[in-house]
C-alpha cells in the first residue's frame, strides 16, 4: 500500500509526503484540521490540506519567529500571540525567563485540541503559567489593545481562509496601536517564489509598511513549505532589526538552538535581489 | 393553500432543455458559447448554456402561459401578493411599471421628494405632475426620513383629484414610514399606493422586520430582488394587490420591457424566492444577528454613530430595518463619502455608498463573521489615523424643491446651456443627483438655489459621484429659457 499526502504549490506543482498513517481527521467550525504520520517527517499536522507544520523542519519556522525579535528586545515582557495554535512559538518563548506575560489568541479552540494530543513537541509548554490562551478573532482582539505589548507574533495561516483578517492593514494599524513605544511585530511573511505567493508577500508588505515605521524582511530555509524559500516580517517603532541587535549580549542567556544563532540573525536580513525588487516595488 | 414552494418551474424547464441537447437554430448567436470562446471561458460554459432564448418549453416572458406564469404565481404565493411580474429590467422598470399603470398625463401623483431618480424618470415619460411631500429631516444625521402622516394628510387633503401616492419604503438608510395608516387614507380618497420596496425584499420573510407593502394592503410594490433577496443584478419583481387589473399591468410593461427576456435573469429569481421562502427566516435573522453585532462593535469604537430601533418615533420613522448598517461619520469630522474612499482606496473594503454625513455597509447572509471584523477593524483605524476637528463639514442633506413646472414640460422645454454659478433663479431642465443613492438634488422642473449650488459643489469636493445633466463634468446646467 502507497498512501501519499499531496499539496499543490501551484496548479502545476505539486508537492508529496508518504503517509504512514492518519491519525486524526475533523471538520471544526473553521477549518478541517488533519495529522499524520510519516517515515521522512515524523508527525505532521495540515489545516484545509495545506501544510503547517512536520515534526522534523518545525524548528526552523519557530525558532526564527521568536528568537530574532526577543535577540533585539531583549526587555520583552509583556507579548501577544496571534495563531499559533500548535504551541510551537509558545515553545520558544517560554525560553526566556524575563518573559512575564503572554497572551495567546487563537481563532480554533479544535487545533489546540488537537495539538495538545498528537503533537506534544511543540505544545509542550501551552500549560507554562505565563500563558494564557483566549479564543477568538485576532483582529477583533488586538483592536481593543492601546499601548500594551511589548511584542506581537503573528503566526497566522495563509492569507486565504482564516487568517485571512491578519493580512489587512486594519490589522497591522491595529497592532501598530497596541504595541508600547518600542515595540516589535513579527509576521508570518509568506514566499516570494511562486507567482502567487510573491503577490500574497508583496500585498501583506505594502500594507504593513505603511504602518510602521521600520519594516524589514527576513528569510530562513523551510523545506516543507512552498518552494523552501519562507518569509518573516520584522516592523518596528523604534528597534532596527540588526542595527540596534546586540548578538554577545543574546549569546550570554545561553539558550540552545538548533537553527538560530546570531551571526545567522543579521544573515537573514540580506536578501536576494529579486526578493529585493519585490519588495521595493511595494514600499 | 400554497402552491408546493419547494418547486422551481423555470429552473426544471432550464434543466431538462439542456438533457434534450436541442440543436439551435435560433438566437443568441453565440449557440451556448460555442462562437465564442473567450466569453465563454470568462463566464463558464454553464451560463453560456443557459443564455437562451423564449421557446415553448421555455415560455415567454411577454406572454407567460407555462413555465414563466407558474414561476410568477410561486412568487405571488411567496410574497403575499395577488399577482407577480418577474421584470429583467431592474427595479426601475418596476417602479416605471407602477406609475405608467396609475396615472396619465397632466394627472397628480403623490409622493416623497426623497424618491430615487426612477420615480421622476416616470414622470419625464409620461408627464404627470409630481405633488411633493416634504419628508422629515434628522438634524443630527442629517438624512431625510419617512412621511410623517399628518403632512400625507395634509397633501391628500389639498390635492384630492391626485390618483396616486407613491412612499418609499424603506428607504436607503432603513428609515419606515406608517404605510398601513397612509394606504388606508389613500384609499379613502380613492388613490392608488404604490411602494418604492426596493430596499426592502427581506421584509416579506422575517417577522422581526418591518411591515410589508402587501401587508399594508396597497396597490402595488417593486421589490429588487437582487438586493436583499440574493437574485443577479438588474432582476425584480413587480407585485400586485388584489384590486389592480394584472392585465393591464402587463400591457403596460409591455410597452417598454425587452422581448428578449434574460433566463439567467428569470431563473435567478424564480431559484431565489425558493430560497426566500423556504430559508428566509432563518437567513435573515442571521443577517440581524450579523448587522447588530457590528452596529454594537462599531458604537463602541467612538464617533461613529451606527444608528437602529432607537431613531422610531411612531411617525416619520415608523420603523427601522434592523438589517441596515447605516453609520453617521460626521463626529469623526470626516464627510461619509471620505470614509467610503478610505475604506476602498487604504482598506480593500468596498460598501455601499457614502453621502455627506452617513456611510451604508449593506450585510447579507453572504457576510462572514470575519469579514464584519476587519469593517470594524478598518473604522477604527480611519478614526486613529483621519480624524479630523468637525467644523468644515456641511450637515444639511434635505433641500425643499421649489417645483415650477412638471418634470416632463421642464425636460422637453427650450433650453439653455449655462455655467453652474450662473443657473441660480433659473429653472432645471435636467436631473442633477448624487449616486449612489441616486435621490434628486434638483428635478426637471425646479428652481435652482444657492443652497444647492453649494450642496453641490460641496458634495463634488467631497468626492461624491455627481451625474444627471447632459455635462458630464456637471460645470454645466441646461436650464428652461
Amino acid at each position: 500500500m502507497e498512501l501519499w499526502f499531496s499539496e499543490r504549490h501551484t496548479p502545476d506543482v505539486k508537492f508529496s509526503i508518504k503517509v504512514d498513517k492518519q491519525l486524526y481527521s475533523s471538520q471544526s467550525d473553521y477549518q478541517r484540521i488533519d495529522v499524520f504520520d510519516s517515515k521522512e517527517f515524523g508527525r505532521f499536522l495540515t489545516l484545509d490540506g495545506y501544510m503547517m507544520l512536520t515534526e522534523k523542519d518545525e524548528f526552523i519556522y519557530h525558532e526564527m519567529m521568536v528568537h530574532v525579535p526577543m535577540a533585539v528586545h531583549m526587555n520583552a515582557k509583556n507579548i501577544l500571540v496571534i495563531g499559533a495554535g500548535d504551541g510551537g512559538v509558545i515553545r520558544e518563548l517560554t525560553r526566556y525567563n524575563t518573559i512575564e506575560n503572554i497572551d495567546m489568541i487563537e481563532i480554533d479552540e479544535e487545533v489546540v485540541k488537537v495539538c495538545k494530543e498528537y503533537l506534544p513537541k511543540t505544545s509542550c509548554k501551552l500549560d507554562d503559567e505565563r500563558v494564557h490562551i483566549s479564543y477568538q478573532d485576532g483582529l477583533k482582539y488586538v483592536r481593543n489593545c492601546e499601548n500594551m505589548y511589548d511584542l506581537i507574533i503573528v503566526d497566522s495561516t495563509d492569507p486565504f481562509g482564516p487568517g485571512e483578517g491578519l493580512f489587512t492593514k486594519e490589522f497591522y494599524g491595529n497592532c501598530y496601536k497596541a504595541l508600547k513605544e518600542d515595540g516589535i511585530i513579527v509576521n508570518q511573511h509568506e514566499s516570494p517564489f511562486y507567482k502567487e505567493d510573491a503577490l500574497a508577500m508583496q500585498r501583506a508588505h505594502k500594507r504593513i509598511v505603511s504602518s510602521f515605521d521600520i519594516s524589514k524582511v527576513y528569510q530562513a530555509h523551510i523545506p516543507t513549505y512552498p518552494s523552501g524559500h519562507w518569509l518573516f516580517g520584522f516592523s518596528s517603532k523604534k528597534y532596527h532589526p540588526t542595527n540596534d541587535f546586540d548578538g554577545e549580549k543574546w549569546d550570554k542567556l545561553g539558550i540552545k538552538t538548533k537553527y538560530y544563532n546570531t551571526r545567522l540573525h543579521k544573515g537573514a536580513f540580506a536578501l536576494p535581489n529579486y526578493v529585493e525588487e519585490l519588495l521595493r516595488d511595494v514600499e | 393553500m400554497k402552491n408546493n414552494q419547494n418547486k422551481m418551474p423555470l429552473y426544471e424547464a432550464l434543466n431538462n432543455l439542456k438533457t434534450q441537447r436541442i440543436v439551435p437554430f435560433d438566437v443568441p448567436g453565440h449557440k451556448h458559447g460555442k462562437a465564442n470562446p473567450e466569453l465563454t471561458e470568462f463566464l463558464g460554459t454553464k451560463c453560456m448554456e443557459m443564455d437562451v432564448n423564449s421557446m415553448k418549453p421555455l415560455d415567454n416572458l411577454c406572454h407567460p402561459v407555462s413555465v414563466i406564469k407558474e414561476a410568477q404565481e410561486l412568487a405571488a404565493d411567496a410574497f403575499n401578493a395577488a399577482h407577480a411580474f418577474f421584470m429583467v429590467g431592474g427595479t426601475t422598470s418596476s417602479v416605471q411599471a407602477m406609475i405608467f399603470s396609475s396615472v396619465k398625463e397632466n394627472e397628480k401623483i403623490i409622493m416623497p421628494r426623497n424618491v430615487h431618480r426612477s420615480a421622476i424618470n416616470a414622470l419625464v415619460l409620461i408627464g404627470a405632475i409630481p405633488v411633493y411631500v416634504n419628508p422629515d429631516s434628522n438634524e443630527r444625521l442629517g438624512i431625510s426620513l419617512g412621511m410623517s402622516l399628518d403632512s400625507i394628510k395634509k397633501t391628500i387633503e389639498e390635492n384630492k383629484d391626485a390618483k396616486a401616492v407613491l412612499i418609499n419604503n424603506p428607504t436607503y438608510y432603513g428609515i419606515c414610514s406608517n404605510i398601513k395608516e397612509i394606504t388606508e387614507l389613500a384609499h379613502k380618497y380613492g388613490m392608488k399606493v404604490l411602494v418604492d420596496e426596493a430596499h426592502g425584499t427581506h421584509f416579506y420573510f422575517n417577522d422581526n422586520l418591518p411591515m410589508t407593502a402587501m401587508e399594508a394592503g396597497a396597490d402595488m410594490a417593486a421589490v429588487s430582488m437582487h438586493k436583499s433577496g440574493g437574485s443577479l443584478t438588474q432582476s425584480s419583481i413587480l407585485l400586485l394587490g388584489k384590486n389592480v387589473n394584472a392585465d393591464y399591468v402587463r400591457q403596460i410593461i409591455n410597452l417598454t420591457q425587452t422581448t428578449s427576456g434574460s433566463y439567467l435573469l428569470l431563473s435567478s429569481l424564480d431559484m431565489s424566492r425558493k430560497i426566500l421562502y423556504t430559508e428566509g427566516k432563518e437567513i435573515f435573522e442571521r443577517v440581524i444577528y450579523l448587522a447588530k453585532y457590528a452596529r454594537d462593535e462599531i458604537n463602541e469604537i467612538g464617533d461613529y454613530y451606527a444608528y437602529g430601533s432607537e431613531l422610531i418615533n411612531h411617525d416619520s420613522v415608523y420603523d427601522f430595518d434592523i438589517t441596515k448598517l447605516s453609520i453617521n461619520t460626521f463626529d469623526v469630522g470626516l464627510a461619509g463619502i471620505e470614509v467610503y474612499d478610505l475604506l476602498r482606496d487604504e482598506y480593500d473594503i468596498q460598501i455601499e455608498f457614502g453621502d455627506i454625513g452617513n456611510i451604508l455597509a449593506y450585510i447579507s447572509v453572504g457576510d462572514r463573521e470575519r469579514d464584519i471584523e476587519r469593517l470594524v477593524g478598518a473604522l477604527s483605524e480611519i478614526r486613529r489615523m483621519y480624524k479630523k476637528e468637525k467644523k468644515d463639514l456641511f450637515k444639511h442633506e434635505y433641500i425643499s424643491p421649489i417645483v415650477k413646472v412638471s418634470p416632463k414640460e421642464a425636460f422637453y422645454a427650450e433650453k439653455i446651456l449655462l455655467p453652474l454659478d450662473e443657473t441660480v433663479g433659473k429653472i432645471s431642465s435636467e436631473f442633477i443627483m448624487c449616486y449612489p443613492p441616486g435621490i434628486p438634488v434638483v428635478a426637471p422642473g425646479e428652481m435652482i438655489t444657492d443652497e444647492i449650488l453649494n450642496y453641490v459643489k460641496y458634495a463634488k469636493k467631497k468626492g461624491c459621484q455627481i451625474l444627471g445633466t447632459q455635462d458630464l463634468n456637471v460645470d454645466y446646467v441646461n436650464v428652461m429659457k
